[in-house]
């Protein structure tokens, strides 16, 4: 928590109505993306009960599961959201452009579009990663076939789940997580998982503030919670008994009129968070987005291609759990994403800027010298390097030596020479500079500061950071349980070892049992 | 009776004190620095009427549905005398799986005191003098009836879990049916189950300690029973309580010196849920309670302190406090911010980032708007 964050939760509590934490848009918004609230079944292993999915406010589909417990028709589930998931997935594939790689020694091809899921909230993405987790590996064959569409089903679910933990990835996007990142309520964070109370923090209806809004938000007679968790008191006076009276209907007539029933509980439950889900998207929409977050986007493409690829040559579905190196790989990876997003939404943003500037890693100062025509000669060829001097009254806790840049120009790299505290707290600031001058000793017009000018420096930097490099799987280091075994030897060796963890036997098989237990 | 309870009976009201269980117990660890949380359950006062009296209802409402795979997966699980569970669970602990195991339900009968007699009797009946004997018996215990010492008054625990005898030592198994995929648990409910397990370890070492046993049999690992993945089939697993155990154990230590922490509670409070509203709420306001956002999911009068909290930033969360330097009170805050109000010396520092926060943002909204 940013002392900044911090602060305009206190300013939105003492006014009662959220406030802007962003002043641009840090996610990226697909022009048609797939709204898809899940509810699950108290008490069970992520099973569904009801789902509403679509691309449009009023092209929303219910789909519901009228016994949970029941495991065709938890495919049967599956099957329906796969039939508005895939068409969904495969309409991205269309056009493609290419994209240099290698220097431009090699070229490769990204689908033009992507898709995106919005969920409601961070458990809603837990959801479908378990969704995918529990279809992924199913057979289409042998003694518990199930629709091809299912397997398809979970390995996108998975992708989308698996992207959802890449930070600044827009491929499955939680709303109240994208609504908290522009604004501040006057409400805990644990508050703010609940949808309509965040909702009714920074869109208020007419007539009530953002506070009093937010605590009728929380009774879930007047707002049903946005699952995937249903109201207990919902399931006991309510579901309870349709479930029942669907169960007990032993002739047509009696079953069609025990699911409508069933339905329109449903419908009741999930309609008032599928209006919230598009209210909440136009209010996301009304922010410009920042400059970078289309160059985030073509990551998400970029991931979005691969991944039709490797299916399109029949990849074999994620695995439960990555190997020692996939995982190292993996967190690698999340730890450069977090930083690259870091900076990004720093550069793109003076408020997201200001929690920098305030704690010392970034300054805005006046330009009061300039010598733009500086050439450093001590080296074995002479090399331009104009030096700007800024006085601010921020703190700048930077040491001499260190590289800064401006957001503004950020292919110029700006050394420290010295920093001088001067009279009423301010503080001097000499900067040498290199890079985006053009060639020459000459800097090109406009290239160098010039008094007046009013720059933002900071230490976050853009600059390309090359990736570390890992073994082979067959490389694995012994600190790190040595090569995987071919066999499944390895895994009932592990398995007896002491800890105090939580441990859990391994899974000999490679192929899934059926679930066939599921009363 | 001492002064003591004399004291908390009176704060309580004509009612029976509420009942302890391992749930409350545990609870009781969430937020140790609540002196009207302490009070309030030390006196044994329900809670939960209470709420509603002051016009706060607690909403922790339990759905069928989860109660009912609850009951089920248990009963699968102890089905036909416990073998299946017998092999989970040696199996886990790496024990050779015993050709045969007594099966003793301790849940019948009469009244609480005698049972509990009844399962400490059982419990340490034909224990070896030393735990080193491999060839003895292994015996499962359904339903011990447990007793713990809660702020001074005997607490009896009635646990649906099995007390494993095993190589000579204890294990508490504990079922519970949320699933673990990939050897993956929810981690709020696995950290529940572990807090509650440790409640049911000191409450069996209490008991060996009182018959003349050794306490220590009682074995820190605890053995969970789950669904494994999306089945019904229970895996188990080993979960070490030995920080929840110190941490259950300090705050009922903490509980059994309530006697100190009342002689700061004013003479006439009460919590007598027969007190008219305004009463109850007066009286509450003058027992300092500490709320935090997590209150929310843990204690049934949470709603009334989150109300009573308003324009305090710790409701906001403890970390927004911290980020606002420490700074308690929100209108304190925006007068040191838009320098209203002059900091006292020890506020300085504070003072100056939210001088600094408050200059920035409003920089940064003027510079775009």
């Amino acid at each position: 928590m940013s002392t900044l964050r911090a602060f305009a939760a206190a300013q939105a509590l003492a006014a009662g109505a959220a406030q802007p934490v962003a002043t641009v848009r840090h996610l990226h918004l697909s022009r048609r993306p797939l709204v898809l609230i899940p509810l699950s079944m108290a008490g069970e292993a992520n099973a569904p009960l009801a789902a509403m999915v679509g691309s449009a406010p009023g092209d929303g589909r219910l789909l519901i599961v009228p016994q949970p417990r029941n495991r065709d028709q938890r495919f049967a589930f599956a099957t329906e959201l796969a039939a508005t998931l895939l068409p969904y997935v495969d309409a991205h594939r269309t056009g493609t452009e290419a994209v240099s790689v290698d220097r431009g020694r090699d070229v490769r091809y990204r689908y033009l579009d992507a898709p995106q899921l919005l969920v409601p909230n961070p458990a809603g993405v837990t959801f479908l990663r378990l969704l995918g987790r529990s279809t992924r590996f199913r057979r289409i064959d042998g003694e518990y076939p199930v629709p091809p569409q299912v397997p398809l089903l979970g390995r996108w679910l998975t992708f989308f789940a698996e992207r959802a933990e890449h930070p600044g990835s827009s491929a499955l996007v939680a709303m109240t997580q994208a609504l908290t990142l522009h604004w501040a309520t006057g409400q805990s964070a644990v508050e703010d998982l609940h949808l309509p109370a965040l909702l009714s923090w920074i869109a208020p209806p007419a007539g009530l503030s953002g506070a009093e809004a937010a605590a009728r938000a929380e009774d879930p007679s007047v707002c049903p919670p946005a699952g995937p968790a249903t109201d207990p008191e919902f399931d006991n006076q309510l579901l309870a008994p349709a479930i029942e009276a669907y169960a007990a209907a032993d002739d047509e007539t009696a079953r069609v009129e025990a699911y409508a029933q069933l339905e329109g509980l449903l419908r009741d439950q999930l309609t008032p968070t599928w209006e919230l889900m598009w209210r909440g998207l136009g209010l996301l929409r009304a922010l410009e987005p920042g400059a970078r977050v289309s160059g985030r986007w073509d990551g998400d493409r970029d991931a979005f291609t691969a991944y039709a690829d490797h299916l399109a040559d029949g990849g074999a579905p994620q695995p439960r759990r990555d190997g020692a190196v996939a995982a190292a790989a993996r967190l690698h990876r999340l730890e450069r994403a977090a930083e690259t997003y870091a900076v990004q939404r720093a550069y793109d943003d003076p408020l997201v800027m200001a929690e920098h500037r305030l704690t010392g890693e970034a300054f805005v100062g006046e330009v009061v010298l300039a010598d733009p025509t500086r050439v450093d000669d001590s080296g074995r060829r002479p090399v331009l390097r104009p030096r700007i001097q800024l006085v601010t009254t921020e703190p700048v806790l930077v040491p001499v030596g260190a590289s800064m840049s401006s957001p503004t120009r950020p292919g110029q790299k700006a050394r420290v020479v010295f920093v001088t505290p001067a009279a009423d707290g301010k503080v001097e600031v000499v900067l040498e500079l290199s890079g985006g001058m053009g060639r020459g000793l000459t800097a090109t017009p406009g290239s160098v500061p010039e008094v007046g000018q009013r720059l933002c420096y900071t230490t976050l930097s853009e600059a390309y950071v090359p990736g570390g490099a890992f073994p082979a799987v067959e490389e694995t280091p012994w600190t790190h349980g040595g090569p995987p075994a071919a066999g499944p030897a390895a895994d009932s060796a592990t398995d007896g070892a002491a800890g105090g963890a939580l441990r859990v036997a391994a899974e000999l098989k490679p192929e899934p049992e059926p679930d066939e237990e599921w009363a | 009776m001492t002064s003591s309870e004399q004291r908390l009976a009176t704060i309580r009201g004509a009612v029976p004190p509420q009942r302890h269980n391992a749930r409350t117990i545990a609870a009781l660890t969430g937020n140790p620095g609540c002196t009207r949380r302490a009070v309030l359950d030390g006196a044994g006062v329900d809670k939960p009427l209470l709420a509603e009296r002051v016009g706060f209802p607690a909403r922790f409402g339990q759905s069928r549905f989860a109660i009912t795979r609850g009951n089920v997966f248990e009963a699968q699980v102890k089905a036909d005398g416990g073998v299946e569970l017998l092999r989970l669970v040696a199996e886990r602990l790496g024990v050779p799986v015993p050709a045969a195991a007594s099966w003793t339900d301790l849940g019948d009968g009469d009244d609480p005191a005698g049972r509990a007699r009844r399962s400490a009797a059982l419990l340490t009946e034909a224990l070896p003098p030393a735990p080193t004997d491999h060839d003895e018996p292994a015996a499962l215990f359904d339903h011990p009836m447990l007793g713990l010492e809660v702020a001074g008054q005997r607490v009896h625990l009635e646990p649906d879990l099995v007390a494993a005898r095993l190589a000579g030592r204890f294990h508490v198994v504990e079922i519970k049916s949320f699933p673990v995929i990939d050897g993956q648990a929810d981690p709020a409910k696995l950290a529940a189950a572990a807090v509650q397990s440790a409640v049911y370890v000191l409450a069996l070492r209490e008991l060996l300690a009182a018959q003349s046993v050794d306490p220590q049999l009682v074995s820190p690992e605890v053995v969970l029973v789950c669904p494994r993945d999306f089945t019904n089939q229970p895996v188990a697993h080993l979960l070490d309580v030995r920080k929840q155990l110190l941490v259950v154990r300090r705050q009922l230590d903490r509980m059994d010196r309530l006697d100190t922490l009342l002689t700061d509670v004013p003479a006439d409070f009460t919590a007598d849920p027969a007190a008219d509203p305004e009463t109850l709420a007066g009286s509450l306001a003058q027992v300092p309670a500490r709320y935090a956002p997590e209150c929310l999911a843990s204690c049934e009068l949470a709603y009334f302190c989150r109300h009573e909290a308003r324009g305090q930033t710790g409701a906001l969360g403890r970390p927004v406090r911290e980020a606002l330097g420490g700074i308690a009170d929100l209108d304190e805050v925006l007068a040191l911010a838009g320098g209203q109000r002059a900091a006292d010396p020890e506020q300085e520092e504070a003072a100056a980032l939210l001088r600094a926060a408050a200059r920035l943002r409003a920089d940064a909204l003027t510079a775009t708007a």
